[in-house]
Parts: structure tokens; sequence; C-alpha cells
């Protein structure tokens, strides 16, 4: 059944595609997030260019994310997004304003207390959208003959209210560990006073969250408490333990790479957990994979450009985030 | 402020609204990367520090509309199924591996080499700096490419079949790319770029070169290669376009006879319509102004080649003249004022008179945005001419819509309304602002005639100093 191993292969690429979005613009939306604590001036520069060359680069993730969702699952894209309307536009007005902030705030003396608040404020609102987004989509969507059929606030839910807020705070502390490593002197003594309190808020909300899935849906239930997979909810805690200690490890031996590589793998492992929640659905308990799977022709014709193109992408944006490796010079302006 | 429009009709408003404002950006970043990296290649070449100061002047007012061609192209390309969900099952299989490849040869080629142009000309030395410029210039090229393919799929589809549930599934990838109206499409809108680019470069030139202050060498090199290319490409851009209308009158006969403003058939010889007030009602041009024949033989090429008119689709089969009439008549008045500034400027040159002939710098101050005019009118003409389709013949406009309630369509065209107004307003202003500013190389100072007052016309704490741009 070569269509299937195809549709699979796609699934495989495209969360992909959503995990690099995820901690790549993770960390520059939580820099954002963290903005206002830092004082203005000097410090507000520092955190900022130490993610101007590369943020671009990260939202490409996203656009390949939805683009990629078009191409090889058309009807996922055209029931998710209409489900999760109100959410999607908040994001995208978010980046615009964050993403326009990284030129604007140099052009402007006057008026850059304003860009300063749209970059934090677009960083917000884009990373509790997609934390909505994502407890809505874990909610489920109402989904009769190839449409979405349910209403425009369906999305507003507690839980999807709790997820917002874990991505969020999730999000912060990428940023946190990231200025950790990027900066130095006073930005990154207050990086590291983030890092504690962001540490502790996101566990605490993943233990929320984790401990309230699996009564959404006996879906859940099954997968989290029957054999074989409920061996990953041991493993997948555990290693949060242990990414936890290498952070805490990092912080107090001055290992600067080292709680932001820790916190990465906390999220690789919670985007593990929802994987194997999801798993064989697209949109729980109403899509397939197969199901939303495009066309043969167009799975492969697309596939045989990412085998190659991939890599290449990886290669390339590796060599950028070296051009920029180590300490933002305090010093060195803007281009 | 929305009531009483339905929620397909909002939809397409909010589209409308969004894509025009990504176009504009675009259009500049397209013919801007390509000129960054002419100056950039000029300098390692003739290692003269006029085109390396031309590059940084630029490079600051590129990094400004890319980043808002960015963000509103992301806006883009979730629209498709939030807005238009219908259209995103039924077209996905066929169009989003085309916007998929955009996505892995275009979008990451341009923003991994972005920051590496921005920022690391000192990092990474000139020859790699240079390179990277060069990639963020194919890539927008790239990116024009793919997604004029798609668009193009959309008024001329091929290379498809239909399956069981509706969905257009590909059967020629070959076909479906180079779909009979993309080979016209891309040259005209790639030639669009160079020529709106052309026109803001030159501008710029101009105002520097009209006030002395901030005449420099960097002013008179880039007015100069301005006008060159805009004199090469006015021309090509007419003959690109006539061949254009050709394609469409073999593919889509119903915009063109909109576009002409030809109600009646006209079996032997149309007129050309020069001005005048078409009325969809009526199925009549008020008032208009014609030359017997003239349009038959631009079309058919013979003075008695037959024209089809409006009235022999149904009603509701036709494009909207009233509007298409006129964005078509703007488009062309511009080409040819293009082309004839070209020559204008040819003659100044000529004459050795092209940085000191005032009237051709006022000419080209306000010519400068007209490129983007053209652009819009262009794109109008173009796309509400497919009306009342989204997949030309095949899919209609209102049945591609997403199942949305109009209150929340409203809402958020009110919203992208208000923040887009305000944030690319504020965009515009800043590039206006950095326009403004003098382009002096490292080693060659203004003839002083006392401190360069950067802040010039624009009022506001950057005067004196050129404040926000030592930031
Ligand atoms: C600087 C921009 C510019 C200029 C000077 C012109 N155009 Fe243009 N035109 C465009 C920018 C443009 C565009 C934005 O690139 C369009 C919109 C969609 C497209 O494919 O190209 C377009 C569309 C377009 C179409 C519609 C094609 C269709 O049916 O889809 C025709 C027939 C022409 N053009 C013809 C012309 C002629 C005869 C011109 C000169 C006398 C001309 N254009 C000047
Ligand atoms: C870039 C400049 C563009 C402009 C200014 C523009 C303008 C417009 C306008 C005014 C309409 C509304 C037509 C009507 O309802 O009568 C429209 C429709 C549409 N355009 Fe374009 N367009 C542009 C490019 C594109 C591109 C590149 C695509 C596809 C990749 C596209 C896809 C569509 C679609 C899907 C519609 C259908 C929705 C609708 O009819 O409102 N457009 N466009
Ligand atoms: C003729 C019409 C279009 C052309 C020529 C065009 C071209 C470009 C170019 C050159 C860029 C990168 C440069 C810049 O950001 O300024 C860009 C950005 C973008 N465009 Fe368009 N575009 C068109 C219409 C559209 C449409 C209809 C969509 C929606 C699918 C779209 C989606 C995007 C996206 C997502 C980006 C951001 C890319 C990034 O993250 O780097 N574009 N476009």
């Amino acid at each position: 059944m070569p269509e299937f191993d195809l549709a699979f292969i796609w699934a495989g690429l495209i969360a992909f595609a959503v995990l690099a979005y995820v901690i790549l613009d993770g960390f520059d939306l939580g820099v954002g997030i963290l903005f206002p604590l830092f004082d203005k001036g000097v410090q507000r520069d520092q955190a900022m260019n130490s993610v101007a060359p590369v943020w671009d680069g990260n939202e490409t993730w996203l656009v390949l994310g939805g683009g990629g969702l078009m191409a090889v699952f058309p009807l996922a894209y055209a029931t998710v997004l209409p489900a999760l309307y109100a959410p999607i536009i908040a994001m995208l007005l978010g980046l615009v304003f964050r993403g326009v902030a990284f030129e604007y705030r140099w052009r402007t003396h006057r008026a850059r207390w304003i860009w300063d608040w749209a970059f934090f404020s677009g960083s917000l609102v884009a990373a509790l959208a997609q934390g909505i987004a994502l407890g809505a989509l874990v909610q489920g969507i109402a989904i009769e003959n190839r449409e979405y059929v349910g209403g425009w606030w369906d999305w507003l839910t507690p839980f999807s209210m709790l997820t917002g807020a874990a991505l969020a705070v999730g999000y912060a502390l990428l940023g946190a560990t990231w200025l950790n490593m990027k900066t130095t002197d006073a930005v990154r003594e207050r990086a590291r006073s983030f890092v504690w309190w962001a540490m502790l808020a996101t566990l605490a909300l993943i233990g929320i969250v984790s401990l309230w899935t699996p009564f959404i849906d006996p879906l859940y239930y099954e997968r989290w408490f029957t054999f074989p997979t409920e061996i990953f909810s041991f493993l997948v805690p555990a290693a949060i333990v242990g990414c936890v200690w290498i952070m805490w490890q990092g912080m107090v031996r001055n290992r600067d790479a080292w709680p932001f590589l820790s916190a990465l793998g906390i999220f690789i492992l919670c985007y593990i957990g929802i994987g194997i929640s999801f798993y064989p659905y697209i949109v729980p308990a109403a899509l397939t994979i197969e199901e939303a799977a495009a066309p043969e022709a167009s799975l492969e014709f697309l596939l045989v450009g990412a085998i190659v193109l991939v890599p290449m992408i990886l290669g390339y944006t590796i060599y950028a985030y070296w051009v920029f490796r180590g300490k933002v010079d305090p010093e060195s302006g803007y281009h | 402020m929305f009531e009483g429009f339905d929620a397909i009709f909002l939809a397409r408003l909010q589209f409308a609204f969004t894509v025009s404002f990504h176009i504009i950006f675009p259009a500049f970043s397209i013919g801007l990367a390509s000129y960054l990296t002419v100056l950039n290649g000029l300098h390692l070449w003739t290692g003269k520090p006029v085109y390396l100061s031309l590059f940084d002047y630029w490079k600051k007012i590129f990094a400004v509309a890319f980043g808002m061609g960015v963000v509103s192209g992301i806006t883009m390309s979730y629209q498709f199924g939030t807005n238009w969900s219908v259209f995103s099952d039924k077209t996905g299989p066929v169009l989003g591996p085309l916007m998929g490849y955009e996505v892995l040869t275009a979008f990451f080629l341009e923003a991994g080499f972005l920051g590496v142009m921005l920022f690391g000309r000192e990092r990474v030395g000139e020859k790699l700096h240079f390179f990277a410029t060069a990639m963020v210039g194919v890539g927008t090229l790239i990116s024009a490419t793919w997604i004029l393919a798609v668009n193009s799929w959309m008024h001329t589809p091929a290379g498809y079949s239909i399956n069981e549930v509706g969905q257009f599934v590909p059967e020629d990838w070959w076909a479906i790319v180079f779909n009979p109206s993309f080979p016209y499409r891309l040259v005209h809108m790639v030639l669009a770029a160079y020529l709106t680019t052309a026109f803001v470069v030159g501008g710029v030139g101009a105002l520097h070169l009209l006030r002395r202050d901030i005449d420099t060498p960097g002013a008179r090199t880039m007015f100069s290669m301005a006008m060159w290319m805009a004199t090469l490409v006015a021309p090509i851009q007419i003959f690109a376009g006539d061949l254009h209308g050709l394609n469409t009158l073999e593919h889509q006969p119903a915009k063109i006879a909109a576009m002409e403003g030809h109600y009646d058939d006209h079996p032997d010889g149309a007129p050309l319509i020069l001005f005048g007030l078409p009325d969809d009602d009526a199925e009549t041009v008020r008032y208009s102004v014609e030359i017997p024949k003239l349009s038959s033989l631009i079309l058919t090429h013979e003075l008695d080649g037959p024209l089809r008119g409006l009235k022999s689709w149904a009603k509701d089969e036709r494009p909207p003249a009233e509007l298409i009439f006129w964005t078509f008549r703007v488009m062309v008045a511009i080409g040819f004022a293009m082309l004839g500034f070209g020559i204008w400027s040819l003659w100044a040159r000529w004459r050795g008179r092209l940085y000191r002939a005032p009237w051709l710098h006022r000419a080209a101050v306000i010519m400068s945005p007209m490129g983007f005019v053209a652009v819009l009118c262009g794109w109008i003409t173009t796309e509400v001419g497919r009306q009342p389709y989204v997949v030309y013949g095949m899919l209609k406009t209102a049945e591609a819509a997403s199942p949305l309630a109009a209150p929340a369509v409203g809402t958020s065209l009110m919203a992208f309304i208000v923040i887009y107004t305000a944030v690319f307003g504020a965009g515009t202003y800043y590039i206006l602002r950095l326009m403004n500013r003098p382009a002096i190389a490292i080693d060659e100072p203004v003839d002083s005639e006392g401190p360069v007052r950067a802040g010039g016309i624009m009022p506001g704490p950057s005067h004196g100093k050129d404040a926000a741009d030592h930031a």
C-alpha cells in the first residue's frame, strides 16, 4: 500500500516542520514575551539583536507547516483553519506586529516605545493564540461532509485557555534560556532570574495539562493507560525530570548552553507525547492521516523535492546560526 | 459597519485588501534585491566606494520593505485555509505542492541568507557576503515564479482531472506549472517589479539631485542606473503586455471584452474605445471616444478581425467591465508614460544634462510611485476579470469560501484594515524618511555647505542628525 506509506511519511515531515517551528520561533517569541522586563536602551537592544538575524528563518517553518498542510493534507487544512478562525487571525496579526518591530524600532527614537510594545504584545498574542489553537485541536473539532460544522467560538474553553497560557510560559522559558546563552552582563543576569521562574511555571502547567488531557476524550485515556503506549506515560515524564536536572546543573555551574538545550528537550518530549496521543488521527477523533491525505501524485511530487531540499535548508540554516555564534556583542549596533 | 453584507463578500474584500497590501512589498523587494546584488557585485568588481555606500543605503530600505513583505505574506498563506476552505480542499492537491516548493526553494533561501546579507558583512567577508545577497535576490525571483504558476493555473487550469470527492487531481505536473498563461504572467510581473523599483530608485536619486545639500556622487549613480533600467525595460514591458493580452484573448475572451468595453459582438472589426463610462446594466459605454477597427488590429492583427462582446455571455458569467475597463487603462497609460520618460532621460543623457535637468528630476519624483499603481491596477484587471470564477470555468468564487459567519469575517476584516493601515503606514513613513538621507560614500564628503541635514522636509526629532540611522 504505497499510498498509505507516503501519507505517513508526510505526517512525519509535517510534524517535523511544526516542531522545528515551535522550538525555533518559540525562543524568539519568548524573547519578545520577556522584552518589557528588560531596561530600555542597551539591554533591550542586546536582547533583540540576539534574535534579529534568525527570526525570519524561524518563522518560515510556520509557512512550511501551513503550506505543506495544504499540499499534503488539504482536507485537514480546510477544516482546522476555519474551526480555529479567531485564534489563527489573532496569531497572524500578532506576527505582523512583532515582525515589523525588528526593523521599525531602529528607525525612530520618539516612537521606539511603540515598537517595543508591539514586539512584546505581538509575541504574546501569537504565543497565546498558538497554545489556544493546540488546546482546541486536542479537544476535537466538528467535521461533517468535508466541512467544519461548528460555531466560530467553539475554540474558547477552559482547557484551551490553559494550553494557551502553558505555551506562552514555555516560550518564555525558551527565550530566557536563549538569552542566558547568547548575552552577557546585565541582560544575562536578568535572564537567569527569569529562567528559574519560567521553569517552575512551565513544569506546573505541563503537569496540569497532562492530568487533564486523558479525561477529555476516551481516545487519550486509552492511549495513556493501556499497554504498550502507557510505557511512554512513564518514560516521557522521567525524561522531562532528566532535562530539568540538566537545566539546573547548567544554571548553577554556568554552562550557558545547557539550560537552553534542556528547554528544547522538554519541548520535544511534550511534543512526542502529543504525537502519541493523536496517532493515527490528524484531527483527533475526526480525521485520520489517511483520510486527509492528498492523492498519491501530490504526495510524491512534493516528497521528491523535500528529500533533496530539506537537508540543504537545514545545512544553510545551521550555517546562518554558525555565522552568528557566540555571545552577542553589546557594543555592536544594528545593520 | 459591515451589516447587510454576506460572509462571502466580506471574505472577498478581505482577500483583495490583504493581497493588495502584500503585492506592493514583493514588487519592490524583487527589484531591490536584484539591484542590491548588482551593487554588491559592482563594488567587488570595481572596488569603487560609491557602490558600497549605495548598497548600504538601499539595504536599510530593503530590510524594512522585506519585513513588511514577509509578515503580509504569512497572512496570505493561511488565508486560503481560514477563508477559502472549499477552494483549499479542492485545489490543494494541485496548488499546495507548488506553494510547498515555493517555501522550500525560495522562502527558506531568502530567510536563510537575509541575516548574513544584513548583518554579516564583517563576519563572512566580501565574497560570501556577495553570495548571500545574490541568494536573497535569486530567492525572490524563484518565489515569484512559483506563486505566479499558482495564480496562472487558477486562470488557465491544465494538467488535472477531478476525483470522486470533487478535488482537482494532478495528472501532469509539467502542464500544471507551465499552464498557458504562466510564461506571460511571469515575464510581465517580473518586469513590472524591475520597473517599479527603477522608478523608485530614480525618484530618490532625482530628489537628491534637486536638493543641492544632498546631491552626492551616490545620488548621481543611482539616478543614472535607474534611468538605464527604465529606458530599457519600459518598451519590453509594453511588448510583453501586448503578448499577455493576446494570450488572455485566447483563454479568457470575456475578460478582454470587459477590459475593452465591448458589449456588442463585432464580427467585422472592433473599435478601440479610448475613454468612456461603461455601464453594465445598460450594456453600453457612455460618452465613448473611439478609433474604428483599432481594437481588432491590436488583438487580432487584422483590421476586420472578429471580436466577441460581453452580450454573448450570460449575465452571471460576465466580469464587471465598469471596474476593469478603467484599471486596465490606468496601467497602460502608466506604461506609456514610463516609455516616454525613458526616452526623455535618454535625450538628456545624450545632451550631457542628465544631472542638471530639473524638470526631468521633478518628473522623476512624480513618477516614482507609479509602478505600484500600475501593479495594483494590473492585478485588479486580472483578478476581477476572472470573476465569477476563482478557478476559471471550473470553480465559482462564491462556492469556494469557508462556512464562516458574517460577523466573524467582518471582525477580522476590520482588524486587518486597522492594523495594516497603521503598521504599513508607519513602515512607509520610515522608508520615506530613509530615502530622504543623502547617500554618501565613506571617503567622499559632500561639498561643504554646512552640516548635512537629513531631517529635511520631514519634521521630527531626527533633524540635524540622522538619528534613527545610527541606532
Ligand atoms: C509596472 C507595472 C506594469 C506596467 C507598466 C504594465 N503592466 Fe500590465 N500588468 C502588470 C503590471 C504592469 C502586472 C501587475 O504584472 C499584471 C497583473 C497580473 C499580471 O499577470 O500582470 C498586469 C496585467 C496585465 C494584463 C492582464 C493579463 C490577464 O489577463 O491576466 C494585460 C493585458 C496587460 N497587463 C497589458 C499591459 C500593457 C499593454 C502595458 C503597457 C502599455 C502594461 N500592461 C503595462
Ligand atoms: C498581488 C496582487 C493581487 C491583487 C491586487 C489581487 C486582487 C484581487 C481582487 C481585487 C480580487 C477580488 C475580485 C472580485 O471579487 O471581483 C481577487 C480575487 C482573488 N485573488 Fe487576487 N489579487 C492579486 C494576486 C493574487 C494571487 C497571486 C493569487 C493566488 C495565488 C490570488 C488569488 C485570488 C483568489 C483566490 C481570489 C478569489 C477570491 C475573490 O474573488 O475575492 N490573487 N484578487
Ligand atoms: C504575484 C503575487 C506574489 C508575488 C510575486 C509574491 C512574491 C513574494 C516574494 C518575492 C516574497 C519574499 C520577499 C518579501 O517578503 O518581500 C514573498 C513573501 C511571501 N509571500 Fe508572496 N507573492 C505573491 C503573492 C502571494 C500570495 C497570494 C501568497 C499566499 C499564498 C504569498 C505568500 C507569501 C508568504 C507566506 C511570504 C513570506 C515568506 C517568508 O516568510 O519569507 N504571496 N512573496
